[in-house]
C-alpha cells in the first residue's frame, strides 16, 4: 500500500468512527430526551391548573368535576398512605427473606428460591389487582378484617386507624397488596447487596463468637446500609406509581380519613380511571397536575435510590 | 474487678450463662422469623399462581383463540385481543431494540465516563422504575391529543419508552463484561471503532443482548396502564395500527371490573395466557443468559 493510500484510509476510517459515535450518541441522548420530553409535556398540561388553582390544588381535598372543584389532597393522600402502609409491611418481610437467603438456606435450595422471589417480580400488576379483588378482598373481609376491627379497633390512639365497616377493598387492602407486589423487588436488592460484604468481615465476627443474628445485624446490615436503604427507596418508587394493583382494591372515593379501612383513591388510579371520561379541559388539566406530581413524587424517591446504591457500589469499587 | 471481667469472659460460652443464652435466643428466634418471612413470601406466589390457573384454565378452549370478545352477558372469546397485544408488544420492541441497543452501546464504548454517558445512564436508571401510568398520560399528550384519536401505534410508542431503559441497561452491563484484551487486539489489527463494536464485542455479548430484548418483552407484555389512553381497546377485530386496537390487558381490566360472569372468566384466561407468557420468557431469558456465560 502507497502511503497516500494508507493516508485516505485513515481518514475514511476516522470519519467512520465520527459518524458511529455520532449516531450511537443520538440514541443515548433521546433516552435523556424523554425525560425531559414527560417533565415538560406535563407541565404544559398541567398549567391551567397551576394557574388558576395554585398551590391551593395540593391542601384542598375537594374533588367535584361537575361544579368543577378540583383539589388534589384526595388522592395525594391515597398514594402516601397505601405506599406507607406497604413498606412498613413489606420492608421487615423482605428483609427476613433476604436474610435467609444470605445466610441461612441450604446451597441447594438457593438457586431455586431466588428464582422464585424474582418470578413474583415478573407477574403482572394487573394480576395481584384481580387477586386482590376476587380472592383476597372478600376473604379479608370475612375472617381478619371483623377481628381487627374488635381488637385492633378498640385501642386508644391508634384504634381510629383500624374503625369501619369490614368491606375487604380500602385503602389498607391496597396497602396490603402492594407490600406482597413490592417484597420481591426489595428482597432481591437486599440479597444482592448482602452479598457483597466481604466474607472476611463476616468470619472475623464469626469467630470471636458472634451469633448469625449478630453478624447479619452487627456486621453485615452496617457494611450494606446505603445499599439497603437504595432498595427500600426502589421499592417505595414502584408503590407509589403502582396503577392496576390498587385500582381494583382501593374502592376508588375521593376521600381523606383516618380510618383505613374505608374506600379512598390514589393518583394512579384516579388517572386511570378517570382520564378516558374527562372531557372539560380543566378536568383533564387537574388530572395531568396529579400525574406531574406523581412523576415528581417517584423521581425523587428514585433519585435518592439510585444514589444510595452507587454509593455502594462505590465503596466496593475502592476495596478492590 | 478484674477477676469479676475475667468470670464472666470464662463463663461466656457456658450455657448456664444468661447473656450468652439470651445472645442464643434471640439468634434463634430471629432466624426462625426470617425463615417465616420467605415462607410468607412463598405461600402468597403459590396462592397467587393456585388461584391464577384454577380460574384460568377453567376459561382456556378453543373458543377463546377462535371468538371476538363479546358483548356484555354472553360468550365469546378473545381473538382479537391476543392478535391486537401481539401486533402492539412487537411493534413495541421492534421500536425500541435498536434505540436501546445503540443507547446502550454509546454508554459502553463511546461515552464511557463523559459527562453525556454518566447523566444518561442515571436518567435511564429513573425511567427504569418510573410511574407507567404516567408515561401513558405522555403519549396521550404528545401523540393522542395531537391527532384526536387513540391508535395502536401511540399503544406500541408507551410500552418501546418503558422496554428502551431495560434494553439499555442489559446490553451496557454485558458490553462491561467484554475483557479489554479483546478491543485491543480488534483495534491492534487495525479496525476501526464501529467494526470493533459491531463485531467483536457485541458478537461476544450476543446472547445477554438477546435476554434484554426478552427481558423487555416479559416487561411490556402485562403492562395495562400505558395502554389505557393509547391503543384503548376495540370490541372488533382491527389490525389497522392507526385506530385503537384490543389488547388482552386493557381488556381484562374491563372484564374483571365489570359484575358480568362471562366476562370475569374470560378475564381469567386472558390473565392467565399473560401470566404464562411472562414467565416463560423470564425462565428461556434465564437459560439463555446461563449459557451464555460459560
Amino acid at each position: 500500500m502507497t502511503p497516500d493510500a494508507a493516508d485516505k484510509r485513515d481518514n475514511s476510517f476516522a470519519l467512520q468512527d465520527k459518524l458511529f459515535a455520532g449516531t450511537t450518541q443520538f440514541f443515548a441522548l433521546l433516552v435523556l430526551l424523554t425525560l425531559l420530553g414527560i417533565i415538560a409535556s406535563l407541565f404544559v398540561g398541567a398549567w391551567q391548573t397551576l394557574v388558576q388553582t395554585g398551590p391551593g390544588f395540593f391542601t384542598s381535598g375537594a374533588w367535584d368535576p361537575v361544579r368543577k372543584a378540583f383539589g388534589g389532597l384526595a388522592p395525594i393522600w391515597g398514594t402516601l398512605i397505601t405506599a406507607l402502609i406497604a413498606l412498613l409491611v413489606g420492608v421487615p418481610v423482605s428483609f427476613g427473606i433476604a436474610v435467609f437467603l444470605t445466610e441461612m438456606c441450604p446451597p441447594i435450595l438457593k438457586r431455586p428460591l431466588g428464582t422464585a422471589v424474582e418470578l413474583l417480580a415478573a407477574i403482572p400488576s394487573i394480576i395481584y389487582g384481580m387477586w386482590g379483588l376476587f380472592v383476597f378482598a372478600p376473604l379479608f373481609a370475612e375472617t381478619l378484617q371483623p377481628l381487627m376491627i374488635n381488637t385492633l379497633g378498640k385501642l386508644p390512639l391508634v384504634g381510629i386507624l383500624f374503625q369501619g365497616t369490614p368491606m375487604g377493598f380500602g385503602v389498607f387492602t391496597a396497602g396490603l397488596i402492594l407490600a406482597v407486589m413490592i417484597i420481591p423487588f426489595i428482597a432481591a436488592v437486599m440479597r444482592d447487596v448482602f452479598e457483597t460484604t466481604p466474607p472476611i468481615l463476616k468470619e472475623s465476627a464469626y469467630g470471636l463468637g458472634a451469633t448469625t443474628w449478630e453478624v447479619v445485624w452487627n456486621v453485615v446490615l452496617p457494611y450494606t446500609k446505603a445499599g439497603v436503604i437504595g432498595g427500600i427507596m426502589l421499592g417505595l418508587g414502584r408503590a407509589l406509581g403502582e396503577t392496576m394493583a390498587v385500582t381494583f382494591v382501593i374502592g376508588n372515593a375521593y376521600n381523606i380519613s383516618a380510618q383505613l379501612f374505608e374506600p379512598g383513591n390514589s393518583i394512579a388510579s384516579a388517572l386511570a380511571n378517570e382520564f378516558n371520561e374527562a372531557s372539560d379541559p380543566a378536568h383533564l388539566s387537574a388530572l395531568i397536575t396529579l400525574g406531574l406530581t406523581l412523576f415528581v413524587l417517584s423521581f425523587i424517591v428514585l433519585a435518592a435510590s439510585r444514589l444510595m446504591l452507587a454509593k455502594l457500589s462505590a465503596k466496593e469499587g475502592k476495596r478492590t | 474487678m478484674s477477676t469479676t471481667t475475667r468470670n464472666a469472659a470464662a463463663g461466656g460460652a457456658s450455657p448456664d450463662n444468661p447473656i450468652y443464652r439470651r445472645r442464643v435466643w434471640i439468634n434463634r428466634f430471629n432466624l426462625a422469623m426470617s425463615v417465616g418471612t420467605m415462607a410468607f413470601g412463598m405461600v402468597f406466589l403459590l396462592w397467587i399462581l393456585a388461584v391464577l390457573f384454577s380460574k384460568g384454565f377453567a376459561a382456556v378452549g378453543t373458543a377463546m383463540f377462535t371468538q371476538m370478545t363479546p358483548p356484555p352477558g354472553s360468550d365469546g372469546g378473545l381473538a382479537n385481543a391476543i392478535v391486537g397485544s401481539l401486533i402492539i408488544v412487537g411493534a413495541a420492541i421492534f421500536i425500541a431494540t435498536p434505540i436501546g441497543i445503540l443507547a446502550g452501546i454509546y454508554l459502553a464504548e463511546v461515552g464511557r465516563e463523559s459527562k453525556i454517558a454518566r447523566v444518561t445512564r442515571f436518567i435511564n436508571d429513573i425511567l427504569l422504575s418510573a410511574p407507567s401510568i404516567v408515561i401513558g398520560l405522555f403519549v396521550y399528550t404528545m401523540i393522542v391529543a395531537n391527532v384526536k384519536h387513540y391508535s395502536a401505534w401511540a399503544g406500541a410508542v408507551a410500552l418501546a419508552i418503558i422496554a428502551v431503559p431495560v434494553i439499555v441497561r442489559q446490553t451496557e452491563n454485558m458490553l462491561q463484561l467484554v475483557p479489554n484484551s479483546l478491543r485491543e487486539a480488534a483495534v491492534a489489527l487495525g479496525a476501526p471503532q464501529w467494526r470493533v463494536v459491531l463485531m467483536v464485542t457485541l458478537r461476544a455479548v450476543k446472547g445477554g443482548v438477546v435476554t434484554g430484548v426478552l427481558l423487555a418483552l416479559a416487561r411490556i407484555a402485562g403492562e395495562t396502564a400505558p395502554l389505557l389512553f393509547t391503543a384503548l381497546n376495540n370490541q372488533f377485530w382491527s389490525t389497522d395500527l392507526k385506530a385503537p386496537m384490543a389488547n388482552l390487558p386493557v381488556v381484562i381490566f374491563q372484564f374483571a371490573m365489570s359484575p358480568y360472569e362471562e366476562w370475569q372468566r374470560l378475564a381469567w384466561g386472558g390473565a392467565l395466557l399473560i401470566t404464562l407468557a411472562v414467565l416463560l420468557l423470564n425462565i428461556v431469558a434465564r437459560t439463555l443468559f446461563r449459557q451464555g456465560k460459560h
